[in-house]
């Protein structure tokens, strides 16, 4: 393998490099923050001509979905990039874009959905999209970022594949960070990426319909396939994944652990958090708590096996939540998790940990306070961290 | 009255014959909105991609696994159909310049009714229009949300019934006059702006044609006579599309870099605006003074577009 | 129209089949129908143009018909003839 020169970068500047490396044809990116340096640094980007991309300076997140949506539907490369507000503005059209199985890559720099307004990070704006259809990966750092943008191409236009993707980066804790990251060769990415070749497109060579309404005698059919794709594509994206592990070293997989061997309580994670819990449990383990980390990076399709195989062998898991899912008594992840043990003949106790909120800092010693206080639950349990009573 | 001796002579040179909208599509019987398409498409010819708003438009020509559409046709959402044919305009560029598509003008065009023009579609048509994109967006104009069971939208006329804008013990119909859309579209320095009328097919056409050929944004605004909301009998389409013309209440005019002109002439002096209303169940409710006040609006918007027609000059020449 | 397992409708729902709305006959809709009279017709083609459904056609000498699968008896044609060349007549 090459060395390769590493440089300090701010991520949210890598991401938009990143993009700048795959050969977009159309981005439609409207600003907010956290989000508006890859925005801004991608357009600076096209402006030198560093990347030959038809950049779309719309009026409303809305419209920045529905560009790509037309762009994809042509036959072009799509991106776009949001969070909070603009994601929820964006809401409506992602289920259209998923359905008609468009390959549009998003960045979302994962930011707290109003009321009240925060321009912080958690995960509350992504989770709303959970039964999108879209395909969500979420990142820890800022390597992460670069290496993730660069496959989500590879992914979402496979033809087993054939769906749009959401790579999540944490808004400021990650996307303002300065970090030493390294970016493959051009070459190498246009040798990992082929050429968009759609199922279908709009042009009057070859005139077709698409986003046709559907009646009680095709609907239910349609609604599975979509499901049905989303499922299948896990192969495809461990497939990817594996290539770019053997060519760059860098292993990505639907679930990673940390130190789980032996272990009787394991935290589960999602996001930037990963790396502090990372230093929780080395914590925890110098006192004597056999902790051990379960990482989820692929959110959906939700990696179920995986997290089953990662966590078999525990007596505890400790679920952190960085959203909240009002009125069910448990965060969107913690559901999510239970779910995936309900058929499990031997079922750890799993509590939750709603914490992170509005760009609250989680320290090392959140995670080993946590984690200690977890090895000892007897049955489920569901708090919001660090809020005082 | 002499004959013509044969329409094989004239139409080639007149009206295109393809039909790029077919047959078997449930508008209803009559539907101004389904001709003007029809003959807007004549106009644009195949080398088109349709962006289609949600709308009686959209449902009465696309149910899976049937399309009336022979041209390139997506539909992705109700308030969004500038937006997506500005995300096709840029995609069909970006891959005419990479050499991914042969190096042909083709045109994308977006069509909305007047819930996905004037109202719900507003901000996308704005912002594709500002942003200078080559397409331009054709607005079907049934003033009301017709699709959805003739709800008011911000087109629907002074006085005119809708099922929520009803007369009633309290209310005489809908309370505000038309939003002036065409006017917005000059005032976002959209370089031909046009109304068209499929009761004048071949100024329709002529309009479409010339918007196509504009490098950049271009907007329509059509009346699409509506029998089933506005309560007439099907048959009266074309003939109240005419009246509508000849009371003034919508005149067909363009604005070509800003410079007003009148295509159709209207007669002078204009017919009563009650000629219009009478035909029209949607206005069946209306009093004398109601429509003394209709007739003075219709007297006052033909003032003002008169006003620009012989006053203000093309931009070009200012 | 034919039914569809999950596994055989398209992918992303495209419909690849263009006019094949054609496959429904509106022609079931209408009550009246139009009737041309041909000595009377001018053959200018207004009711060609004015046909939302597009199913006026001329035959082999000039003279205009509506396609019955499609005609839905709006009655434009006949309001608009100049020579009231064109009846309209009850379905039988």
């Amino acid at each position: 393998m090459a060395k390769r020169n590493r440089i300090g970068m701010e991520v949210a500047l890598a991401a938009a490099e990143a993009v700048g490396m795959c050969n977009v044809d159309v981005a439609a990116v409207y600003p907010i923050t956290p989000q508006s340096h890859i925005a801004e640094h991608l357009s600076d980007l096209v402006a030198d001509g560093k990347t030959d991309t038809e950049y779309v300076t719309v009026e409303s997140e809305h419209s920045s979905m529905s560009v790509c949506i037309g762009a994809s539907a042509t036959g072009a490369r799509a991106y776009t990039a949001t969070c909070s507000q603009g994601l929820m503005l964006m809401h409506e059209l992602l289920p259209i874009a998923s359905a008609m199985r468009l390959p549009i890559v998003m960045s979302v720099a994962n930011r707290p959905v109003n009321a009240p307004l925060n321009i912080l990070s958690d995960h509350s704006d992504i989770m709303p999209q959970r039964d999108s259809g879209w395909i969500v990966i979420f990142s820890e750092n800022g390597q992460e970022v670069i290496d993730l943008t660069l496959m989500a191409y590879r992914i979402a236009e496979d033809k087993d594949v054939m769906l749009p993707v959401i790579i999540g980066i944490d808004g400021f804790i990650l996307t303002h960070m300065v970090e030493p990251m390294e970016f493959p060769d051009q070459k190498e990415i246009d040798a990992f990426l082929p050429p968009y070749t759609p199922y279908a497109t709009l042009h009057p060579d070859k005139p077709l319909t698409m986003g046709a309404f559907a009646m009680p005698d095709f609907f239910p059919q349609m609604m599975k396939a979509k499901d049905m794709a989303l499922l299948n594509s896990k192969k495809t994206i461990l497939k990817i994944w594996d290539e770019w592990g053997k060519q760059f070293g860098r292993q990505y997989r639907p679930v990673e652990t940390y130190r789980t061997e032996g272990a009787e309580v394991i935290l589960v994670t999602m996001g930037s958090m990963s790396e502090t819990a990372e230093l929780g449990v080395d914590e925890l383990r110098a006192k004597g708590v056999p902790a051990g980390l379960a990482k989820i990076r692929l959110w959906r399709p939700f990696p179920s096996d995986e997290l089953k195989a990662a966590a078999r062998g525990a007596r505890v898991l400790a679920v952190m939540d960085r959203a909240v899912s009002c009125g069910r008594s448990g965060g969107p992840v913690f559901t999510d998790v239970k779910a995936a043990f309900y058929s499990e003949e031997r079922r750890p106790v799993i509590v939750n940990y709603v914490m992170g909120l509005g760009g609250v800092d989680v320290t090392v010693g959140d995670f080993v306070k946590m984690g200690a206080e977890a090895s000892k639950a007897k049955k489920e349990n569901y708090e919001f961290y660090g809020v005082m009573e | 009255m002499r004959s013509i001796e044969n329409f094989d002579l004239y139409a080639p040179r007149l009206i295109d014959k393809g039909e790029y909208l077919a047959a078997g599509h449930t508008a209803c019987a009559g539907c101004g909105e389904a001709l003007a398409a029809r003959l807007v498409m004549k106009a644009l010819g195949k080398d088109t991609v349709i962006s289609c708003a949600t709308g009686c438009l959209e449902i009465t020509t696309s149910r899976f696994p049937t399309t009336a559409w022979e041209v390139p046709w997506i539909h992705v959402a109700f308030e969004n159909a500038a937006a997506v044919a500005s995300g096709v305009e840029a995609g069909l560029k970006a891959l005419r310049r990479k050499g991914r598509i042969p190096d042909r003008d083709i045109k994308s065009v977006s069509m909305a009714g007047d819930g996905g023009t004037a109202d719900i579609g507003l901000q996308a048509l704005s912002g594709a229009m500002e942003r200078g994109h080559n397409m331009f967006h054709v607005c079907f104009d049934n003033e009301a949300y017709m699709n959805t069971g003739i709800q008011r939208s911000s087109q629907t006329p002074f006085g005119a019934w809708s099922t929520t804008s009803p007369p009633g013990e309290v209310s005489f119909g809908q309370r505000t006059w038309k939003k002036n859309i065409p006017e917005i579209m000059v005032a976002h320095n959209v370089s031909y702006v046009a109304t068209v009328c499929p009761s004048y097919p071949l100024d329709l056409i002529r309009k479409v044609e010339k918007a196509r050929k504009v490098k950049g944004p271009a907007y329509i605004h059509c009346l699409a006579v509506c029998p089933t909301g506005w309560r007439m009998d099907s048959s009266l389409t074309i003939r109240v599309g005419r009246l509508a013309l000849e009371t003034g209440v919508f005149p067909l005019y363009e604005v070509e870099n800003g410079k007003y002109r009148i295509t159709v002439d209207m007669p002078k002096p204009l017919r009563p605006v009650q000629d219009y209303l009478k035909p029209q169940g949607r206005f069946r409710h209306l009093t004398p003074d109601k429509i003394e006040e209709i007739q003075a609006r219709v007297n006052l918007e033909c003032k003002k577009l008169m006003n620009k027609v012989e006053n203000l000059p093309s931009w070009p020449e200012l | 129209m034919a039914e569809a397992t999950w596994r055989e409708i398209e992918p992303g729902n495209v419909v690849r089949t263009p006019g094949s709305t054609k496959e429904y006959h509106t022609g079931g809709w209408r009550s009246l129908r139009p009737v041309w009279d041909n000595s009377k017709c001018i053959k200018c083609g207004i009711c060609y143009v004015y046909c939302p459904e597009g199913c006026i056609s001329q035959d082999k000498e000039g003279f205009f018909m509506a396609n019955l699968d499609y005609c839905k008896g709006c009655g434009i044609c006949a309001q608009e003839c100049w020579p009231g060349a064109i009846e309209m007549v009850e379905e039988g």
